[in-house]
């Protein structure tokens, strides 16, 4: 199982090396070749999250989260509840990927180093740091996240988007499809949070949070050569 | 119950009903006619005192007008395309073409004819925009007559007529019919009551009979112009039983119909023979190797002596320098790059949403709806797709492109659907105007513009309607024409107040070369 992704890697590299080379041989009648490494379009310059399209940071996403939502967006265990926009944007991008687009796409983005990003959203850091008790359970005290309990890192994470996800799990369009247990785990844990007041105070002291160091810094170098593709 | 209608307020009325009033339907918008500018004349020798580096980011209009005239004047432009193919919203699809929709990607399955292309994008040119149609005129791009409107295409509601579909003309002409005999009643009554002459009065009633087809006691009984139910060439056309007013308020159409050919979207407007990318094509030719394909931007640095611009190319990142740089990559990507703009810059941008247009198209087997008169124009459908356009290019040839849907925004209903059930929507809502057409059409397409691959929208929009902007957002707007650090010029439809056309493209771009050449003309005084 480990050299999978090597694997698909490889095989990627070979069809992307056919395409060009169709492109050449077939001259005029050549169709335009395309790939599933789109990721930057919507997620912005390096996986930074761009605000404009609502799509948040993958730079130093742990792999792992990101196979587990690509898959859940592909198998609709996520993104399919009408009022869930952004997931229902989110959700086309993954149905089409295979077992080895997603493997050589966790590669690719899993190994983007840690981006920097703005604080946008402004509350009561003291209340925010109470309500948070009942989150470090899983998420850890310092936001890191915990792949044994299936938690990603919050801190250094967009604040809207962690707003918007709050939101979509106490409001049921997030982690209410019954093969999704951890989206049901964390649909229960956001009701402890009474309102949108605590939503926003609980982000808010996230906010004061260091992000954790780059998950994935090993692999940094190693699929580079696909970025721009 | 007396009248009080005076005679301004009843030529007011008159000219409203007679559709020429101001509102207009631009792109299914609804906006105020835009006075025609004359042609901007650029001084080139204003805008190349010195020769400058210039990144123009973005090959939409606006990028390919702004680098075509700064290379004319000298300077040196480099263009950064993150698509492969440019002209941003300008896109024809042909045979073979790679339709770029993320998480959708679709090839073109047309056959491989001249004739059988769909504008994706841009679709029409009003004669009043002179400044596009300068650029066809320069760049020997040969137009040809774009139909707006047939009065042979349809009308189909479900509210109407329990969903039959009637001709355009139909519609038009009861509705027009039972207008001017309303007029017509108030005219006489306000005669008895109100100030207006009787020489003005003679004069309104004698323009409304003829508007509305009246008879002599100014009642509309049905008119020979909605058409005959049989005869009219060699034996006496019999009239078609005409559709009563209440029966035709029943459609909204009642309130669109009559101006969906006024202003902008004129019954005359014009297209590049072949299709509308031929302007792009011109600019390209022009351009010649300044262009680099499949290079998304990453980064914009602002510095104190020139603009660094970061991009990946060919699975590298490169860098590019520049002394100036025009900008019309959209907005709400833009605020994804990495970039070191000011504050009120990032926050300007920020403000703008994105359009969300859908158009889908199907090449026809045969040109069927020519056998049912109608050589262009649109079908109006109470249905998602909204409109069936007959591209009237390729008259009389086997086959032709139809338009399918055209959802102009405001929703997201076929954006959302799955590639097969949008095809599927638009045979099923196209059937209840043409009963054949699941076997007529094939090859069907979708353009969603809120998903295609560096665009992510369609036209920018500044407020939820077409309101004027409010002084806040008047503010936002200043910021963005303003060069950013002397240096950035945000250009594009996204930075006019009449977004969608080509022409506030160019104008976009015109205002801002016209910056450019002033701050030249200071910087060599100043050096003087």
């Amino acid at each position: 199982m480990k050299t999978r992704p090597r694997r698909a890697l490889s095989l990627f590299l070979l069809c992307l090396g056919l395409a060009g080379l169709s492109l050449e041989a077939l001259g005029e009648d050549a169709r335009e070749p395309y790939d599933d490494f789109y990721c930057t379009t919507c997620h912005g310059a390096d996986g930074r999250g761009n605000v404009g399209v609502q799509a948040p940071r993958l730079a130093g996403m742990e792999p792992w989260y990101l196979r587990r939502q690509l898959e859940k967006f592909r198998d609709g265990r996520r993104g399919t509840h009408p009022q869930d926009v952004e997931g229902r944007a989110m959700r086309p991008m993954a149905t089409p990927l295979s077992d080895d687009s997603i493997d050589a796409l966790v590669n690719w983005v899993g190994s983007w180093p840690q981006a920097a990003v703005a604080k946008t959203v402004v509350g009561d850091v003291d209340a925010g740091r109470r309500w948070y008790a009942g989150c470090s359970a899983c998420h850890g005290a310092d936001a890191s996240g915990n792949q044994a309990l299936g938690a990603p890192a919050l801190a250094g994470q967009n604040d809207w988007y962690l707003l918007t996800q709050l939101r979509n799990f106490r409001l049921g369009y997030r982690g209410r499809h019954r093969a999704d247990s951890e989206g049901a785990t964390m649909a229960a844990a956001a009701q402890t949070l009474p309102d949108e007041q605590a939503l926003v105070d609980v982000i808010a002291y996230l906010n004061t949070l260091a992000p954790p160091d780059t998950v994935a810094a090993g692999a940094a170098n190693r699929h580079t050569q696909l970025q721009g593709n | 119950m007396t009248s009080t209608i005076s005679r301004r307020d009843l030529l007011q009325a008159l000219g409203l009903a007679a559709g020429s009033g101001a509102l207009i339907a631009a792109g299914g918008s609804l906006g105020m006619l835009p006075t025609p500018a004359a042609a901007t004349v650029l001084d080139h020798a204003r805008l190349g005192r010195q020769p400058r580096r210039i990144a123009i980011l973005g090959t939409g209009i606006s990028g390919l007008v702004a680098a075509y005239e700064l290379q004319r004047a000298g300077h040196e432009v480099t263009l950064l395309e993150a698509s492969h193919r440019p002209g941003g919203r300008v896109f024809t699809v042909r045979h073979g073409d790679l339709i770029d929709e993320i998480g959708n990607r679709q090839y073109c399955e047309f056959d491989d004819e001249p004739h059988l292309y769909f504008n994706a994008g841009a679709a029409r040119i009003p004669s009043t925009h002179h400044n596009i149609l300068h650029y066809c005129r320069e760049l020997g791009v040969e137009l040809e007559v774009f139909v707006n409107e047939s009065k042979t295409a349809w009308v189909q509601d479900d509210r109407l007529l329990g969903g039959k579909p009637i001709r355009n003309v139909e519609y038009t002409t009861h509705l027009r019919g039972f207008m001017a005999e309303l007029f017509a009643k108030s005219m006489t009554r306000a005669e008895l009551e109100a100030p207006v002459s009787r020489e003005d009065t003679e004069q309104v009633l004698q323009v409304l009979r003829r508007f509305g087809d009246l008879d002599e006691d100014l009642i509309y009984r049905g008119s020979v112009r909605a058409g005959y139910a049989s005869g009219g060439f060699l034996e006496h056309g019999s009239s078609r039983e005409t559709i009563g007013l209440h029966a035709l308020l029943r459609s909204p159409y009642a309130s669109q119909l009559l101006q969906a050919s006024e202003g902008e979207t004129g019954p005359i407007l014009m297209q590049p023979v072949g299709g509308m990318d031929r302007i792009v094509s011109g600019f390209v030719r022009a351009l010649g190797d300044r262009i680099r394909y499949r290079a998304p931007v990453q980064a914009v640095l602002m510095r104190d002596d020139g603009v660094d611009v970061a991009y990946d190319q060919g699975g590298r990142r490169h860098w590019l320098r520049a002394d100036y740089v025009f900008n019309c990559i959209p907005s709400h990507l833009l605020t994804g790059l990495q970039n070191n703009f000011s504050r009120p810059y990032r926050r300007a941008l920020g403000h703008i949403r994105r359009g969300e247009a859908f158009k889908g198209a199907f090449q026809a087997r045969t040109r069927f709806w020519e056998a049912q008169d109608i050589y262009g124009g649109i079908t109006w459908v109470n249905a998602p797709i909204r409109q069936i356009w007959y591209p009237a290019h390729g008259i009389h040839r086997a086959k032709g492109v139809i338009l399918g849907a055209y959802d102009f925004g405001h929703g997201m209903h076929f954006t959302n659907l799955t590639p097969a059930q949008r095809i599927e929507a638009m045979l099923a809502q196209g059937q209840k105007v043409h009963p054949d057409y699941r076997q007529q059409v094939e090859k069907g397409i979708t353009v969603a513009w809120h998903r295609m691959n560096h665009m992510l929208g369609c036209a920018a929009r500044w407020t939820d309607s077409y309101r004027a902007l409010n002084a806040a957002e008047e503010r936002l707007m200043h910021t963005l024409v303003e060069p950013e650090g002397g240096r950035h010029f945000l250009i594009g439809d996204q930075v006019s107040q009449h977004v969608a056309w080509q022409e506030s493209a160019v104008l976009s771009a015109h205002r801002a070369l016209e910056r450019f050449a002033r701050d030249q003309d200071v910087a060599a005084e100043t050096s003087a």
